[in-house]
């Protein structure tokens, strides 16, 4: 009866001091504008006619991406809590907001691309038309094109710049199911091979919505025991109610489950393989790089300001995740026989590296991470660029065994993939070397000395997959299965380029970015 | 009645849910189960809400609810495409992609 009348109470006196809530509109704008450019896009797919829709579209969604980026560079500097404590507009929010832009820039080119296949664009002209069907052979004969594809793209945009912005829990899994919903759409609209694709969908969408429950069911012990959902509120409720309890113990283990799924840690990795393999060539690129930056994003804030408190608790959780995650992403790629698997299973392996940069937990070790996660996403779509320009008579050549003899065709490409897997690799002189040295020092700077060395032996072994692709281009004969290089428009031109030209600037001259992470490397409380 | 029975209740569904998303092969049931996990979070934010004395968890639960209805959409759109490409909606049968 009591608590029933605290609540009613707290109803009433709520509802005297209604206030409007203040919102800081400026410093939530980049969301604001991908986020608007997201409903134009929807009208835009309703009321305009099918010729128009594809120019449209590319206007809103690159216009809407470099608006939304130079806001996020005009922000530069703004250290503030927004909207009741929900959004948290940080150093490390900009840098993730900003490199989520540039990377989506050039995700968005490389879906955009239409004369890699002669069929059209990597997309299915209808994805409701049966595969082999009647339908989608006259659909593919119109040439028609699945614009539906771009309000997709912006959602799930949309929810990645909320995603390491969001300061509560709430806001958390809604950012985390809208950058989802569309991500588990487009992973089933393949052109091509389109049972694969559907499948993919399946998965991604069923293991992710499993995954975000979990994700929910933490969030709602936490708010048990601490009667608030937003992080500062945990923080506090933590410090002053020492002797944590089951509630959140439990708790805090679902949140990480959520969030570790979204990173493709292991034991949560099981889907990275079988969607990356599936989902359209573009859309793979896309996701394996923003996804990415902004679960770690996500991850970060929750560690390092909501439960920064009982890091004793989750450290060496991580620590174990880490090791994992480093050791099995690299030894089961070198079994794979498919370049989008092994791509794969290399960004299980990233994510364990940057893992490290988590563990360390320090002000280096999140700068680091930011590096890392800049350099990755950046090589990351460019070698998926590659993979969507090599192709034989079905398609995509993805088998590795078509891959044998590349650099004696086609230099260049092969040259440039050459460059990407030497970064993942972490070889001096590549993005790849300085965002590994960064996290591995600032890790070794706050005492895991162990999860280094382990880490070094980690490298080690995926340096041999990586080299692996590298001598089969380079140094073995063509033969007649021997895929070809089909030259693209311009925009898969320059996103690869974009991809390249980073790749190898970070690893010469990473000075610039390094300040500019290590100047963006605190959390606002 | 003590609000925490409701907080067992609310896990003891979850497991339920879990437990269903785990052994059954109907992708339908499966995603049930993902529901029903979602609702069993929202009890706990409700019951929570009433034992904690404030009304965050009610607002949590109607966001989540928003949130699943977002997500029954694309799911069954997802679904229904998997069923009409291979008349069947188990989840044991889409195994092209392995190893």
């Amino acid at each position: 009866m009591s608590a029933l009348l605290t609540a009613t109470t707290v109803l009433s006196e709520t509802t005297e001091e209604f206030e409007l809530p203040s919102i800081n509109y400026s410093a939530i704008a980049p969301i604001l504008i991908i986020f608007g450019a997201a409903i134009v896009s929807v009208l835009v797919e309703a009321f305009a006619p099918r010729r128009a829709r594809r120019p449209l579209q590319l206007v809103i969604v690159l216009g809407s991406v470099i608006a939304a980026l130079v806001v996020v560079v005009s922000l530069a500097g703004t250290f503030l809590i927004t909207a009741e404590g929900a959004i948290a507009v940080d150093g490390p929010t900009l840098v993730m907001q900003g490199t989520l832009l540039v990377v989506s820039l050039l995700g968005a080119l490389l879906m955009a691309e239409r004369t890699i296949d002669p069929l059209g664009d990597a997309f299915a002209p209808r994805a409701s038309a049966l595969p082999g069907s009647e339908d989608e052979r006259q659909f593919t004969e119109r040439g028609y094109l699945q614009t539906e594809i771009w309000p997709f793209f912006l959602f799930a945009l949309t929810g990645m710049l909320l995603f390491p912005a969001a300061n509560d829990l709430l806001l958390m899994f809604v950012a985390l199911e809208v950058m989802s919903l569309p991500l588990y759409l487009l992973a089933g609209m393949a052109r091509r091979r389109r049972l694969l694709s559907q499948e993919a969908s399946l998965k991604y969408f069923l293991l992710g919505a499993f995954s975000s429950a979990f994700f929910l069911y933490g969030a709602a012990m936490l708010y048990g025991y601490s009667g608030t959902v937003s992080l500062t509120g945990i923080a506090a409720a933590l410090s002053a109610k020492p002797g944590e309890g089951a509630l959140v113990t439990i708790g805090v283990a679902l949140l990480l489950v959520g969030l570790l799924f979204k990173i493709a840690a292991v034991p949560f990795h099981q889907w990275t393989p079988d969607v990356y393999q599936g989902a359209p060539t573009p859309v793979t690129g896309f996701m394996a790089a923003t996804v990415k930056i902004a679960a770690f994003g996500a991850l970060f804030r929750l560690l390092y300001v909501g439960l920064g408190g009982m890091q004793w608790d989750w450290e060496p959780v991580l620590w174990i995740v880490s090791i994992l995650t480093m050791v099995v992403g690299s030894i089961v790629a070198i079994t794979q026989t498919d370049i989008k698997r092994m791509l794969a299973y290399s960004s299980i392996a990233q994510a364990g590296f940057i893992l490290v940069g988590v563990v360390a937990v320090s002000r280096e070790g999140l700068a680091g991470s930011m590096f890392y996660l800049i350099a990755y996403a950046f090589t990351t779509i460019g070698a998926f660029a590659v993979v969507a320009m090599v192709r034989d008579a079905s398609g995509e050549a993805t088998h590795l065994s078509k891959w044998a003899g590349l650099g004696k065709k086609s230099p260049l490409v092969a040259g440039v993939f050459a460059v990407f897997m030497l970064a993942l690799a972490g070889i001096p002189l590549t993005s790849g070397f300085i965002g590994k040295f960064s996290v591995f020092t600032a890790a070794i700077a706050s005492g895991a000395t162990w999860l280094v060395i382990v880490a070094v032996g980690a490298s080690l072994i995926a340096a041999f997959f990586y080299a692996r692709v590298i001598v089969l281009m380079f140094f073995s004969e063509p033969t007649e299965n021997t895929a070809s290089v089909v030259v693209p428009s311009a925009f898969t031109t320059v996103a690869l380029a974009a991809g390249a030209t980073v790749t190898i600037v970070l690893g010469i001259v990473p000075q610039p970015v390094l300040e500019l992470v290590s100047n963006a490397d605190v959390f606002i409380r | 009645m003590n609000p925490s029975n409701y907080v067992m209740l609310s896990a003891v569904l979850f497991s339920i849910g879990a437990l269903g998303v785990l052994v059954r092969r109907n992708a339908i049931i499966v995603f049930m189960s993902v529901e029903l996990m979602l609702n069993a979070a929202n009890l706990a934010f409700v019951a929570f809400s009433r034992m904690n004395g404030n009304l965050d968890g009610q607002v949590v639960a109607f966001f989540v609810m928003v949130v699943a209805a977002a997500e029954v959409v694309v799911g069954l759109a997802i679904i229904v495409t998997i069923f009409r490409t291979r008349r069947s909606a188990s989840i044991d049968e889409p195994n092209l992609l392995k190893y």
